[in-house]
Protein backbone atom coordinates (compact mmCIF):
# COMPACT_ATOMS: atom_id res chain seq x y z
CA UNK A 1 0.00 0.00 0.00
CA UNK A 2 1.61 3.19 -1.10
CA UNK A 3 1.90 6.22 2.16
CA UNK A 4 0.49 9.19 1.71
CA UNK A 5 3.33 11.57 2.97
CA UNK A 6 5.19 14.88 2.10
CA UNK A 7 7.03 15.17 -1.41
CA UNK A 8 10.17 15.52 0.90
CA UNK A 9 9.70 12.50 2.98
CA UNK A 10 9.04 10.47 -0.25
CA UNK A 11 12.26 11.37 -1.69
CA UNK A 12 14.21 11.45 1.44
CA UNK A 13 13.13 7.57 2.53
CA UNK A 14 13.09 6.38 -1.38
CA UNK A 15 16.32 7.79 -3.46
CA UNK A 16 19.31 7.70 -1.97
CA UNK A 17 22.39 9.38 -3.50
CA UNK A 18 24.07 6.14 -6.09
CA UNK A 19 20.42 5.14 -7.33
CA UNK A 20 19.05 4.85 -11.09
CA UNK A 21 16.01 7.29 -11.09
CA UNK A 22 13.30 7.39 -13.69
CA UNK A 23 11.31 10.26 -13.59
CA UNK A 24 9.05 10.41 -16.40
CA UNK A 25 6.65 11.31 -18.72
CA UNK A 26 6.53 11.86 -22.28
CA UNK A 27 6.11 15.44 -22.78
CA UNK A 28 2.72 15.41 -20.65
CA UNK A 29 3.16 15.21 -16.62
CA UNK A 30 6.45 15.72 -15.87
CA UNK A 31 7.66 15.37 -12.61
CA UNK A 32 8.94 18.88 -12.26
CA UNK A 33 8.29 19.02 -7.97
CA UNK A 34 9.95 15.84 -7.44
CA UNK A 35 12.82 16.74 -9.33
CA UNK A 36 13.16 20.15 -7.75
CA UNK A 37 12.80 18.07 -4.45
CA UNK A 38 16.00 16.24 -5.40
CA UNK A 39 18.12 18.91 -6.19
CA UNK A 40 17.27 20.39 -2.19
CA UNK A 41 17.84 16.91 -1.38
CA UNK A 42 21.22 17.17 -3.03
CA UNK A 43 21.48 13.66 -4.46
CA UNK A 44 24.45 12.80 -5.69
CA UNK A 45 25.88 9.84 -9.06
CA UNK A 46 22.44 9.27 -9.62
CA UNK A 47 21.79 7.34 -12.99
CA UNK A 48 19.10 9.14 -14.47
CA UNK A 49 16.38 7.40 -16.88
CA UNK A 50 14.26 9.07 -19.12
CA UNK A 51 13.02 8.86 -22.55
CA UNK A 52 12.74 12.73 -23.57
CA UNK A 53 14.79 14.13 -20.77
CA UNK A 54 14.07 18.09 -20.55
CA UNK A 55 13.79 21.27 -18.37
CA UNK A 56 13.52 19.32 -15.49
CA UNK A 57 16.61 16.65 -16.49
CA UNK A 58 18.67 19.36 -17.20
CA UNK A 59 18.28 21.45 -13.99
CA UNK A 60 19.55 18.11 -12.48
CA UNK A 61 22.39 17.42 -14.30
CA UNK A 62 23.24 21.32 -14.50
CA UNK A 63 22.80 20.90 -10.68
CA UNK A 64 25.72 17.78 -10.66
CA UNK A 65 23.15 15.40 -9.44
CA UNK A 66 23.58 12.64 -12.41
CA UNK A 67 26.95 10.89 -13.20
CA UNK A 68 24.53 8.77 -16.04
CA UNK A 69 21.72 9.18 -18.37
CA UNK A 70 19.59 6.90 -19.99
CA UNK A 71 17.69 8.41 -22.86
CA UNK A 72 16.10 8.32 -26.47
CA UNK A 73 15.69 11.90 -26.98
CA UNK A 74 17.24 14.83 -24.92
CA UNK A 75 15.91 17.95 -25.88
CA UNK A 76 13.79 21.25 -24.93
CA UNK A 77 10.16 20.02 -26.85
CA UNK A 78 9.58 22.76 -29.76
CA UNK A 79 12.17 25.47 -28.59
CA UNK A 80 15.65 23.47 -29.40
CA UNK A 81 18.63 21.93 -27.45
CA UNK A 82 19.06 21.36 -23.34
CA UNK A 83 22.44 23.50 -23.00
CA UNK A 84 23.00 21.88 -19.57
CA UNK A 85 23.05 18.73 -20.91
CA UNK A 86 25.08 19.98 -23.77
CA UNK A 87 27.35 21.23 -21.04
CA UNK A 88 28.12 18.41 -19.45
CA UNK A 89 28.75 16.52 -22.15
CA UNK A 90 30.77 18.29 -24.39
CA UNK A 91 32.96 20.12 -21.12
CA UNK A 92 31.99 18.01 -18.61
CA UNK A 93 30.70 20.70 -16.44
CA UNK A 94 29.50 20.57 -13.35
CA UNK A 95 30.30 16.53 -13.69
CA UNK A 96 30.73 13.99 -16.50
CA UNK A 97 28.27 12.47 -17.73
CA UNK A 98 27.67 8.79 -19.14
CA UNK A 99 25.50 8.54 -21.99
CA UNK A 100 23.23 5.45 -22.48
CA UNK A 101 21.32 6.33 -25.61
CA UNK A 102 18.37 4.50 -27.45
CA UNK A 103 15.51 5.33 -29.37
CA UNK A 104 12.09 5.74 -28.08
CA UNK A 105 11.01 2.49 -29.67
CA UNK A 106 13.90 0.61 -27.80
CA UNK A 107 13.34 2.29 -24.58
CA UNK A 108 9.26 1.66 -24.66
CA UNK A 109 10.36 -2.08 -24.97
CA UNK A 110 12.90 -1.70 -22.64
CA UNK A 111 10.42 -0.17 -19.88
CA UNK A 112 7.90 -2.83 -21.18
CA UNK A 113 10.47 -5.59 -20.74
CA UNK A 114 11.27 -4.24 -17.37
CA UNK A 115 7.56 -4.07 -16.15
CA UNK A 116 6.61 -7.97 -17.23
CA UNK A 117 9.28 -9.05 -14.97
CA UNK A 118 11.57 -10.04 -18.45
CA UNK A 119 15.38 -10.07 -18.93
CA UNK A 120 14.80 -8.22 -22.39
CA UNK A 121 12.77 -6.55 -24.52
CA UNK A 122 12.24 -7.61 -28.27
CA UNK A 123 11.81 -5.50 -31.20
CA UNK A 124 12.50 -4.97 -35.10
CA UNK A 125 14.95 -1.74 -34.50
CA UNK A 126 18.30 -0.18 -34.18
CA UNK A 127 18.60 -1.59 -38.20
CA UNK A 128 20.98 0.31 -40.02
CA UNK A 129 22.41 3.43 -37.87
CA UNK A 130 25.77 3.83 -35.58
CA UNK A 131 23.48 3.82 -32.48
CA UNK A 132 23.70 -0.20 -32.16
CA UNK A 133 27.76 -0.02 -31.65
CA UNK A 134 27.00 2.80 -28.97
CA UNK A 135 24.72 1.37 -26.65
CA UNK A 136 23.15 -1.99 -25.25
CA UNK A 137 21.46 -3.62 -27.57
CA UNK A 138 22.15 -7.08 -28.54
CA UNK A 139 20.76 -9.10 -31.76
CA UNK A 140 18.59 -12.20 -30.85
CA UNK A 141 17.29 -15.03 -33.74
CA UNK A 142 13.36 -15.69 -33.66
CA UNK A 143 13.26 -19.94 -32.61
CA UNK A 144 10.08 -19.29 -34.68
CA UNK A 145 11.11 -18.09 -37.72
CA UNK A 146 14.57 -17.19 -37.51
CA UNK A 147 13.98 -13.15 -38.18
CA UNK A 148 16.94 -11.47 -36.52
CA UNK A 149 15.91 -8.78 -33.89
CA UNK A 150 16.96 -6.61 -31.66
CA UNK A 151 17.13 -7.59 -27.93
CA UNK A 152 17.47 -4.44 -25.25
CA UNK A 153 18.05 -5.10 -21.72
CA UNK A 154 15.14 -4.38 -19.51
CA UNK A 155 14.83 -1.15 -17.88
CA UNK A 156 14.40 -2.08 -13.55
CA UNK A 157 14.94 1.81 -11.93
CA UNK A 158 15.98 1.66 -8.34
CA UNK A 159 13.28 4.55 -8.01
CA UNK A 160 10.77 5.21 -10.82
CA UNK A 161 8.87 9.13 -10.02
CA UNK A 162 5.32 10.00 -12.13
CA UNK A 163 3.45 12.87 -11.34
CA UNK A 164 -0.31 11.86 -11.84
CA UNK A 165 -3.76 13.94 -11.71
CA UNK A 166 -5.04 12.37 -8.43
CA UNK A 167 -4.99 10.07 -6.01
CA UNK A 168 -7.94 8.88 -3.40
CA UNK A 169 -7.06 8.77 0.00
CA UNK A 170 -6.19 5.11 0.04
CA UNK A 171 -3.19 6.22 -2.61
CA UNK A 172 -4.37 4.71 -6.02
CA UNK A 173 -3.48 6.61 -8.23
CA UNK A 174 -5.38 8.00 -11.73
CA UNK A 175 -3.54 9.25 -14.88
CA UNK A 176 -5.53 10.44 -17.73
CA UNK A 177 -4.64 12.35 -21.14
CA UNK A 178 -1.08 11.28 -22.50
CA UNK A 179 0.00 8.21 -20.25
CA UNK A 180 3.39 7.95 -21.85
CA UNK A 181 5.24 5.58 -20.22
CA UNK A 182 4.14 5.92 -16.43
CA UNK A 183 2.64 2.36 -15.81
CA UNK A 184 5.42 0.88 -17.45
CA UNK A 185 7.72 3.09 -14.83
CA UNK A 186 5.97 2.44 -11.89
CA UNK A 187 5.53 -1.16 -12.08
CA UNK A 188 9.09 -1.22 -13.57
CA UNK A 189 10.67 -0.10 -10.62
CA UNK A 190 11.78 -1.49 -7.38
CA UNK A 191 10.41 1.42 -5.62
CA UNK A 192 7.86 3.91 -6.38
CA UNK A 193 6.40 7.99 -6.03
CA UNK A 194 3.34 8.85 -7.93
CA UNK A 195 3.02 12.72 -6.74
CA UNK A 196 -0.95 14.15 -7.53
CA UNK A 197 -2.53 16.89 -8.22
CA UNK A 198 -4.85 16.41 -5.38
CA UNK A 199 -6.56 13.68 -3.39
CA UNK A 200 -10.02 13.32 -3.66
CA UNK A 201 -12.82 11.15 -2.17
CA UNK A 202 -13.72 8.82 -5.01
CA UNK A 203 -11.93 8.68 -8.18
CA UNK A 204 -14.58 9.20 -10.45
CA UNK A 205 -14.42 7.83 -14.25
CA UNK A 206 -12.49 9.54 -16.70
CA UNK A 207 -12.11 8.91 -20.31
CA UNK A 208 -9.09 7.01 -21.02
CA UNK A 209 -8.28 7.23 -17.74
CA UNK A 210 -5.83 4.17 -15.69
CA UNK A 211 -5.38 3.71 -12.32
CA UNK A 212 -2.32 2.48 -10.56
CA UNK A 213 -3.49 0.81 -7.75
CA UNK A 214 -2.50 1.89 -4.21
CA UNK A 215 -0.22 -1.38 -3.99
CA UNK A 216 2.13 -0.80 -6.67
CA UNK A 217 2.79 2.34 -5.31
CA UNK A 218 5.65 2.81 -2.34
CA UNK A 219 4.25 6.61 -1.68
CA UNK A 220 2.26 9.63 -2.69
CA UNK A 221 2.35 12.97 -2.27
CA UNK A 222 0.24 16.06 -3.27
CA UNK A 223 2.13 18.56 -5.31
CA UNK A 224 -0.10 21.10 -6.67
CA UNK A 225 1.35 22.39 -10.06
CA UNK A 226 3.88 19.58 -9.67
CA UNK A 227 4.04 19.12 -13.38
CA UNK A 228 4.41 22.84 -14.17
CA UNK A 229 5.55 23.83 -16.44
CA UNK A 230 5.07 21.21 -18.45
CA UNK A 231 0.95 20.39 -18.84
CA UNK A 232 -1.30 18.76 -16.32
CA UNK A 233 -4.29 17.42 -18.59
CA UNK A 234 -7.40 18.95 -17.13
CA UNK A 235 -5.69 21.25 -14.34
CA UNK A 236 -3.53 23.44 -16.47
CA UNK A 237 -1.73 23.70 -19.85
CA UNK A 238 2.06 24.30 -20.63
CA UNK A 239 3.69 27.39 -19.68
CA UNK A 240 5.24 28.00 -23.17
CA UNK A 241 6.60 31.54 -21.98
CA UNK A 242 8.82 29.26 -19.37
CA UNK A 243 9.83 27.09 -22.15
CA UNK A 244 11.23 29.57 -24.71
CA UNK A 245 12.78 31.54 -21.43
CA UNK A 246 14.31 28.31 -20.45
CA UNK A 247 16.87 28.46 -23.35
CA UNK A 248 17.83 32.35 -22.49
CA UNK A 249 18.41 31.20 -18.63
CA UNK A 250 20.30 27.42 -18.75
CA UNK A 251 22.77 28.86 -21.49
CA UNK A 252 24.97 30.42 -19.30
CA UNK A 253 26.45 28.44 -15.67
CA UNK A 254 26.05 31.89 -13.62
CA UNK A 255 22.74 32.31 -14.46
CA UNK A 256 21.54 29.14 -14.35
CA UNK A 257 22.74 28.97 -10.86
CA UNK A 258 21.27 31.92 -9.70
CA UNK A 259 17.96 30.77 -11.46
CA UNK A 260 18.04 27.66 -9.46
CA UNK A 261 19.59 29.40 -6.22
CA UNK A 262 16.09 31.40 -6.03
CA UNK A 263 13.72 29.10 -7.66
CA UNK A 264 14.60 25.64 -6.59
CA UNK A 265 17.32 25.96 -3.49
CA UNK A 266 15.04 28.95 -1.67
CA UNK A 267 11.76 27.49 -2.33
CA UNK A 268 10.09 24.84 -0.13
CA UNK A 269 8.86 21.77 -0.79
CA UNK A 270 5.20 21.53 -1.26
CA UNK B 1 12.18 27.28 -33.22
CA UNK B 2 9.07 28.68 -34.64
CA UNK B 3 7.17 28.50 -37.67
CA UNK B 4 5.64 32.41 -37.78
CA UNK B 5 3.80 33.73 -40.65
CA UNK B 6 6.69 35.55 -42.79
CA UNK B 7 9.45 34.85 -41.35
CA UNK B 8 12.33 35.21 -44.61
CA UNK B 9 9.59 36.63 -46.59
CA UNK B 10 10.81 36.82 -50.07
CA UNK B 11 8.85 39.28 -52.33
CA UNK B 12 6.61 36.64 -53.49
CA UNK B 13 5.02 37.25 -50.50
CA UNK B 14 5.75 33.43 -49.18
CA UNK B 15 8.36 32.39 -46.32
CA UNK B 16 10.65 29.81 -46.83
CA UNK B 17 8.87 28.16 -43.97
CA UNK B 18 5.58 28.47 -45.39
CA UNK B 19 6.66 27.01 -49.22
CA UNK B 20 8.32 23.94 -47.62
CA UNK B 21 4.99 23.47 -45.78
CA UNK B 22 3.15 23.53 -48.76
CA UNK B 23 5.25 21.03 -50.57
CA UNK B 24 5.27 18.50 -48.53
CA UNK B 25 1.51 18.90 -47.22
CA UNK B 26 0.89 18.67 -51.13
CA UNK B 27 2.61 15.44 -50.82
CA UNK B 28 0.33 13.90 -48.32
CA UNK B 29 -2.93 11.70 -49.46
CA UNK B 30 -6.10 11.73 -48.61
CA UNK B 31 -5.89 8.37 -47.06
CA UNK B 32 -2.55 8.43 -45.62
CA UNK B 33 -1.60 7.40 -41.90
CA UNK B 34 1.03 10.06 -41.34
CA UNK B 35 3.47 10.33 -37.92
CA UNK B 36 3.90 13.73 -37.24
CA UNK B 37 6.52 15.38 -34.96
CA UNK B 38 6.13 19.36 -33.68
CA UNK B 39 7.73 22.35 -36.31
CA UNK B 40 7.34 22.16 -39.96
CA UNK B 41 6.16 18.72 -40.17
CA UNK B 42 3.24 19.21 -38.14
CA UNK B 43 2.63 22.46 -39.91
CA UNK B 44 2.58 20.67 -43.16
CA UNK B 45 0.52 17.75 -42.06
CA UNK B 46 -2.24 20.49 -40.32
CA UNK B 47 -2.80 22.26 -43.79
CA UNK B 48 -2.93 19.15 -45.99
CA UNK B 49 -6.01 18.16 -43.68
CA UNK B 50 -7.14 21.55 -44.39
CA UNK B 51 -6.76 21.86 -47.74
CA UNK B 52 -6.99 18.45 -50.07
CA UNK B 53 -6.50 15.81 -47.46
CA UNK B 54 -8.94 15.93 -44.81
CA UNK B 55 -9.16 12.35 -43.96
CA UNK B 56 -5.24 12.18 -43.57
CA UNK B 57 -4.56 10.41 -40.54
CA UNK B 58 -2.52 12.30 -38.04
CA UNK B 59 -0.57 10.13 -35.52
CA UNK B 60 1.74 11.74 -32.65
CA UNK B 61 4.38 9.28 -31.14
CA UNK B 62 2.95 10.93 -27.78
CA UNK B 63 0.43 8.28 -28.68
CA UNK B 64 -1.93 10.08 -30.28
CA UNK B 65 -4.14 8.63 -33.08
CA UNK B 66 -6.30 10.49 -35.24
CA UNK B 67 -5.27 13.84 -34.09
CA UNK B 68 -7.90 16.92 -35.30
CA UNK B 69 -6.35 19.55 -33.57
CA UNK B 70 -7.76 23.04 -33.99
CA UNK B 71 -4.40 24.75 -33.07
CA UNK B 72 -0.85 24.27 -33.82
CA UNK B 73 0.29 21.77 -30.97
CA UNK B 74 3.30 23.54 -28.80
CA UNK B 75 4.55 19.65 -28.13
CA UNK B 76 3.45 16.15 -28.64
CA UNK B 77 2.63 16.54 -24.87
CA UNK B 78 -0.15 19.18 -26.08
CA UNK B 79 -3.48 18.30 -24.41
CA UNK B 80 -5.24 19.43 -27.71
CA UNK B 81 -3.90 16.07 -29.53
CA UNK B 82 -5.27 14.03 -26.68
CA UNK B 83 -8.53 15.59 -26.70
CA UNK B 84 -9.12 15.44 -30.38
CA UNK B 85 -8.13 12.44 -31.51
CA UNK B 86 -9.55 9.36 -32.36
CA UNK B 87 -7.68 7.13 -30.07
CA UNK B 88 -4.92 7.87 -27.47
CA UNK B 89 -2.37 4.66 -26.59
CA UNK B 90 0.00 4.73 -24.17
CA UNK B 91 3.96 5.18 -25.74
CA UNK B 92 4.94 1.53 -25.97
CA UNK B 93 2.10 0.59 -27.94
CA UNK B 94 2.40 3.53 -29.96
CA UNK B 95 5.95 1.99 -31.05
CA UNK B 96 4.72 -1.49 -31.04
CA UNK B 97 1.53 -1.70 -32.49
CA UNK B 98 1.37 1.15 -34.55
CA UNK B 99 4.69 1.92 -35.71
CA UNK B 100 6.31 -1.52 -35.92
CA UNK B 101 2.88 -3.07 -36.49
CA UNK B 102 3.23 -1.30 -39.85
CA UNK B 103 0.27 0.57 -40.03
CA UNK B 104 2.19 4.53 -40.47
CA UNK B 105 1.99 5.30 -44.45
CA UNK B 106 3.98 8.36 -44.14
CA UNK B 107 6.74 9.60 -41.98
CA UNK B 108 8.36 12.97 -41.54
CA UNK B 109 12.01 13.40 -40.20
CA UNK B 110 13.84 16.28 -39.92
CA UNK B 111 18.06 16.42 -39.10
CA UNK B 112 21.29 18.24 -38.41
CA UNK B 113 22.66 16.40 -41.35
CA UNK B 114 21.76 14.32 -44.79
CA UNK B 115 23.92 12.42 -47.23
CA UNK B 116 23.16 11.62 -50.80
CA UNK B 117 21.53 8.73 -49.43
CA UNK B 118 18.68 10.01 -47.20
CA UNK B 119 20.52 8.87 -44.36
CA UNK B 120 20.10 11.39 -41.38
CA UNK B 121 22.50 12.45 -38.60
CA UNK B 122 20.54 14.33 -35.66
CA UNK B 123 22.70 12.71 -32.42
CA UNK B 124 26.02 14.36 -32.65
CA UNK B 125 28.38 16.99 -34.72
CA UNK B 126 31.75 15.61 -34.52
CA UNK B 127 33.49 12.44 -32.64
CA UNK B 128 30.31 11.13 -30.20
CA UNK B 129 32.53 10.57 -27.26
CA UNK B 130 33.89 14.06 -27.51
CA UNK B 131 31.15 15.85 -29.59
CA UNK B 132 31.56 19.13 -31.16
CA UNK B 133 27.83 19.64 -30.69
CA UNK B 134 25.24 16.89 -28.57
CA UNK B 135 21.97 17.44 -30.41
CA UNK B 136 18.81 15.76 -28.92
CA UNK B 137 19.20 12.78 -30.43
CA UNK B 138 17.25 9.95 -32.74
CA UNK B 139 13.99 9.74 -30.53
CA UNK B 140 11.44 8.08 -32.70
CA UNK B 141 13.73 8.70 -35.96
CA UNK B 142 15.52 5.47 -35.96
CA UNK B 143 12.57 2.87 -36.29
CA UNK B 144 10.36 5.57 -37.95
CA UNK B 145 12.89 5.21 -40.66
CA UNK B 146 12.99 1.60 -41.12
CA UNK B 147 8.84 1.04 -40.31
CA UNK B 148 6.84 3.46 -42.73
CA UNK B 149 6.80 2.97 -46.14
CA UNK B 150 7.60 6.57 -47.05
CA UNK B 151 9.90 9.02 -45.16
CA UNK B 152 9.66 12.07 -45.99
CA UNK B 153 12.35 15.17 -44.66
CA UNK B 154 12.04 18.38 -44.61
CA UNK B 155 15.20 20.30 -43.81
CA UNK B 156 17.06 23.56 -44.65
CA UNK B 157 19.53 23.41 -47.66
CA UNK B 158 23.33 24.51 -46.56
CA UNK B 159 26.36 22.45 -46.61
CA UNK B 160 26.55 21.93 -43.35
CA UNK B 161 23.73 20.30 -43.57
CA UNK B 162 23.43 18.55 -46.84
CA UNK B 163 26.90 16.59 -46.18
CA UNK B 164 29.28 14.03 -48.19
CA UNK B 165 29.64 12.24 -45.13
CA UNK B 166 27.67 12.25 -41.96
CA UNK B 167 29.35 12.48 -38.03
CA UNK B 168 26.87 10.13 -37.08
CA UNK B 169 24.39 7.66 -38.66
CA UNK B 170 20.89 7.72 -36.51
CA UNK B 171 18.49 6.57 -39.30
CA UNK B 172 19.18 4.89 -42.63
CA UNK B 173 17.90 6.33 -45.61
CA UNK B 174 16.63 3.29 -48.06
CA UNK B 175 12.37 4.89 -47.71
CA UNK B 176 12.89 8.32 -47.97
CA UNK B 177 10.95 9.20 -51.26
CA UNK B 178 11.32 12.78 -50.79
CA UNK B 179 13.35 15.75 -48.99
CA UNK B 180 11.88 19.11 -49.26
CA UNK B 181 14.21 21.94 -49.19
CA UNK B 182 13.83 25.96 -48.85
CA UNK B 183 15.51 25.43 -51.92
CA UNK B 184 13.82 22.94 -53.77
CA UNK B 185 12.59 19.41 -53.90
CA UNK B 186 15.07 16.03 -54.17
CA UNK B 187 14.03 12.60 -54.86
CA UNK B 188 16.30 9.16 -55.05
CA UNK B 189 16.86 8.42 -58.26
CA UNK B 190 19.24 5.35 -59.29
CA UNK B 191 20.25 5.37 -55.16
CA UNK B 192 21.22 8.86 -55.15
CA UNK B 193 18.89 12.01 -53.72
CA UNK B 194 18.24 13.94 -57.33
CA UNK B 195 17.09 17.65 -57.31
CA UNK B 196 13.82 17.57 -59.28
CA UNK B 197 12.19 21.14 -58.50
CA UNK B 198 13.61 24.46 -57.65
CA UNK B 199 11.51 26.76 -56.29
CA UNK B 200 10.62 29.93 -57.47
CA UNK B 201 13.51 32.28 -58.29
CA UNK B 202 16.13 30.15 -57.05
CA UNK B 203 18.67 28.91 -59.58
CA UNK B 204 20.06 25.69 -59.66
CA UNK B 205 23.95 27.09 -59.12
CA UNK B 206 22.03 27.85 -55.58
CA UNK B 207 21.49 24.64 -54.85
CA UNK B 208 24.72 22.98 -55.88
CA UNK B 209 26.25 25.90 -53.68
CA UNK B 210 23.76 24.68 -51.03
CA UNK B 211 25.26 20.79 -50.97
CA UNK B 212 28.14 19.46 -49.90
CA UNK B 213 28.35 16.73 -52.15
CA UNK B 214 28.03 17.04 -56.30
CA UNK B 215 24.65 16.92 -56.45
CA UNK B 216 22.81 15.05 -59.43
CA UNK B 217 20.40 17.39 -61.13
CA UNK B 218 17.44 15.43 -63.17
CA UNK B 219 16.85 16.04 -66.67
CA UNK B 220 13.32 16.95 -66.25
CA UNK B 221 13.87 19.16 -63.58
CA UNK B 222 11.15 21.89 -63.07
CA UNK B 223 9.98 24.49 -61.12
CA UNK B 224 7.71 24.25 -57.55
CA UNK B 225 4.09 25.18 -58.65
CA UNK B 226 4.33 28.66 -55.71
CA UNK B 227 1.75 28.45 -52.99
CA UNK B 228 -1.74 28.93 -53.95
CA UNK B 229 -3.82 31.98 -51.92
CA UNK B 230 -5.96 29.43 -50.57
CA UNK B 231 -2.80 27.18 -49.64
CA UNK B 232 -1.32 30.23 -48.21
CA UNK B 233 -4.59 31.47 -46.38
CA UNK B 234 -5.32 28.09 -45.07
CA UNK B 235 -1.33 27.98 -43.65
CA UNK B 236 -1.82 31.54 -42.00
CA UNK B 237 -4.90 30.58 -40.51
CA UNK B 238 -3.75 27.71 -39.05
CA UNK B 239 -0.62 29.47 -37.50
CA UNK B 240 -2.80 32.52 -36.12
CA UNK B 241 -5.19 30.30 -34.31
Amino acid sequence: MAEIVTLAEAVRELVHDGDTVALEGFTHLIPHAAGHELVRQRRRELTLIRMTPDIVYDQLIGMGAARKLVFSWGGNPGVGSLHRLRDAVEHGWPVPLELEEHSHAGMAAAYVAGAANLPFGVLRGYAGNDLVERTRVATVTCPFTGEELAAVRALRPDVGVVHAQRADRHGNVQVWGITGVQKETVLASRRSLATVEEIVDELDERPGAIVLPSWVLDAVAVAPGGARPSYAHGYYDRDNEFYVAWDAISRERDAFADWMQRHVLEAVAA
Amino acid sequence: MSYTAGAGSTESGYSSDEIMAVEAARRLRNDDVCFVGIGLPSLAANLARRTHAPGCVLVYESGTIGAKPARLPLSIGDGELAETADSVVSVPEMFAYWLQGGRIDVGFLGAAQIDRHGNLNSTVIGPYDSPKVRLPGGGGAPEIATSVENVFVMLRQTRRAFVERLDFRTSRGDRVRVVVTDLGILEPRDGELTLVRVHPGVRVDDVRAATGWELAVASDLGETTPPTDDELAALRTLEAA
